[in-house]
């Protein structure tokens, strides 16, 4: 019987032929990640364990990016639990600020993952790797103390889904409204512990932006992962970034899926997400009126140089709504330089915009964008959950960055055709 | 283990930004997140709750981030167990991994309400509605997920082990 591309991955790394959806293994991983809300409960953790020395320095990276630049006192000691753990175990792989980026922008960029990778990161949304063919999931802390320890962690292998995308998508419909229409199928559990495998002609003709914008919100339906088979397009975006041999894995055709399902892009228009969850979603046609406070464009889901570019052909020549606050956040250094020699960022200011250094901020509720009470945002980022970016009685709606350009020039849920 | 609480329920859907705010993830003290545990699900769940309660809810619980804040916070606040119709996968692991007893029971998850006795056994999986004396069968975890649980966790296991 054939294997999943997810499979395979996962039997590598355990030493093995063939492995089966739903058994125990212990697998080596290439790759282990932590922020600064996470790694400092994993470096307690690791020091409880009594051991002197990581087990393999070079496959750990820590990123401060949640509550970076430190917002407060007590972020600025738990960035700095990272930053002496780095310095006393010899990991290269920490990043300052001014280097540093949102991890999910950033370990690609930086070539640190690859196509057949097995990647664990102390964060949820360590998923997105999967758009580049690599088996990546997020776990806790003490997962993460353990593989620093051991170079390994345990997986029960999952069962896979296979999203069949096929059709051409209109204008102004990408990679996260191709996600958020599954998720709204399904719902934020429709994938519960499972491999969300996403293939067909739409997304092979997909960039790798808004591939890594899909892979990223396999989480919001429950999924382990998400993962898309390495192609062309991967190969030219890795091909000057990873500096180290990897593996390229396709699903068999006789591998065995829980569930087969197909979506005809062409019939698909930009998808907001309402409160209070990532399921709750409608055409932006239907989105009603919906008048706003914030709109947010960055993030791990949108934060790269694609979406920037969007966002930078809606607002040119236009102005924020009066009374409307538009937060821009590039997501990495390096995407923020070419934002800045591209003239985006000249064209957000003149908009009214206000473009911050890279972090994860608003997007989980840390700052550099909080509401108050009654407030309503829109943001390309992933969650929408009560309270998740400010006050309990705040609400987030979520799309791509073209509709929430074009909303933050109108004040209300707008699409990006009416601007 | 066995564990005789005081129930409080809880819906769907329950999100890891419910249990523990992000606002309050910089620091990782189960004493000041307890302090702030099920917030924006239920403001007044901090001050009600006392060692031994027990929380129910229905499925997907523990969903969204993977802070291992939120089984810390809940551990913190006392909570003895939590029984839920399902649990988030990454939830799950991490309660494990810190030492915070879970059960999965679609059953017991529809049937049991607030302000129950329950009764949970977590070597044999039954819990028992001390209420209506009902009993659910839930499957117990496999011995070694129950040692790391008894331990009070996965790093308190690997010691254990050496």
């Amino acid at each position: 019987m054939g294997m999943t591309i997810s499979q395979k991955i996962l039997a590598v790394h355990a030493g093995r032929e063939y492995v089966e959806a739903g058994e125990l293994l212990n697998c080596q991983v290439d790759v282990i990640l932590g922020n600064d809300v996470t790694a400092p409960v994993a470096i307690a953790e690791f020091n409880r364990l009594g051991r002197e020395h990581v087990y393999a320095s070079d496959s750990i990276v820590l990123v401060p990016d949640h509550f970076t630049p430190n917002k407060d006192i007590k972020s600025a000691e738990q960035a700095k639990i990272l930053r002496d753990f780095a310095r006393q175990q010899g990991i290269r792989n920490y990043f300052e600020i001014g280097q540093m980026g949102i991890e999910h922008c950033l370990l690609p960029e930086q070539g640190l993952v690859a196509p057949g990778d097995l990647i664990i990161g102390a964060d949820s949304h360590t998923c997105t790797y999967g758009a580049l063919g690599a088996f990546a999931t997020g776990v806790g802390s003490t997962d993460m103390a353990a593989a620093m320890a051991t170079g390994e962690a345990w997986f029960k292998v999952p069962e896979s889904i296979k999203f069949i995308y096929f059709g051409q998508p209109p204008r102004w419909v990408g990679g996260k409204d191709f996600i958020l229409h599954a998720i709204g199928d399904i719902g934020v559990d429709g994938a519960r512990y499972m491999s969300m495998e996403f293939t067909g002609e739409a997304i092979r003709g997909l960039s790798m932006d808004n591939r890594f914008s899909m892979a990223n919100m396999a989480i919001e339906a429950g999924g382990k992962n998400g993962i898309i088979a390495a192609d062309d397009i991967t190969m030219a975006y890795i091909k000057d970034r990873v500096k180290r041999p990897y593996h390229i894995y396709q699903s068999d055709d006789d591998a065995v899926y829980a569930r087969i399902i197909e979506y005809d892009v062409s019939k698909l228009e930009p998808v907001v997400a309402f409160p209070h969850l990532p399921e709750n979603t409608r055409p932006v046609s239907q989105a009603g009126e919906v008048w706003l406070d914030q709109v947010v464009i960055g993030s791990c889901t949108n934060g790269r140089i694609e979406d920037l570019q969007t966002a930078a052909e809606i607002l040119k020549g236009h102005r924020v709504y009066s009374g409307l606050r538009l937060i821009i956040l590039p997501g990495t250094q390096a995407i923020y330089l070419e934002a800045l020699r591209r003239g985006y960022i000249e064209t957000f200011i003149e908009a009214g915009a206000a473009v911050s250094t890279p972090t994860c901020g608003p997007c989980l509720g840390g700052h550099m964008g909080i509401l108050a009470k009654g407030e309503k945002a829109l943001a390309t980022t992933n969650r929408n959950f009560v309270g998740r970016m400010g006050h309990p009685e705040s609400e987030v709606y979520l799309s791509n960055p073209a509709v929430a350009a074009a909303s933050a020039i109108k004040g209300r849920i707008t699409p990006p055709w009416e601007v | 283990m066995k564990f005789t609480g005081h129930v409080y329920k809880f819906g769907s859907n329950i999100d890891t930004d419910a249990i523990i705010p992000a606002r309050y993830l910089n620091t990782f003290d189960p004493a000041e997140l307890a302090r702030h545990c099920m917030e924006d699900a239920d403001p007044g769940f901090p001050s009600k709750v006392k060692a031994g309660d027990i929380i129910v809810a229905d499925k997907n619980f523990g969903c969204g981030s993977s802070r291992e804040h939120a089984p810390i916070a809940i551990k913190g606040a006392g909570v003895a167990c939590v029984v839920a119709d399902s649990f988030a996968r990454i939830f799950y692991r991490n309660a494990i991994n810190i030492g915070l007893p879970i059960l999965e029971s679609p059953e017991a998850a529809a049937a049991i309400q607030e302000g129950d006795e329950i009764e949970v056994d977590l070597e044999t999986g039954l819990i028992k509605n001390l209420r209506s004396g009902e009993v659910y069968q839930a499957t117990p975890f496999p011995e070694f997920m129950q040692r790391i649980m008894a331990q009070g966790g996965l790093i308190n296991y690997v010691k254990e082990s050496e």
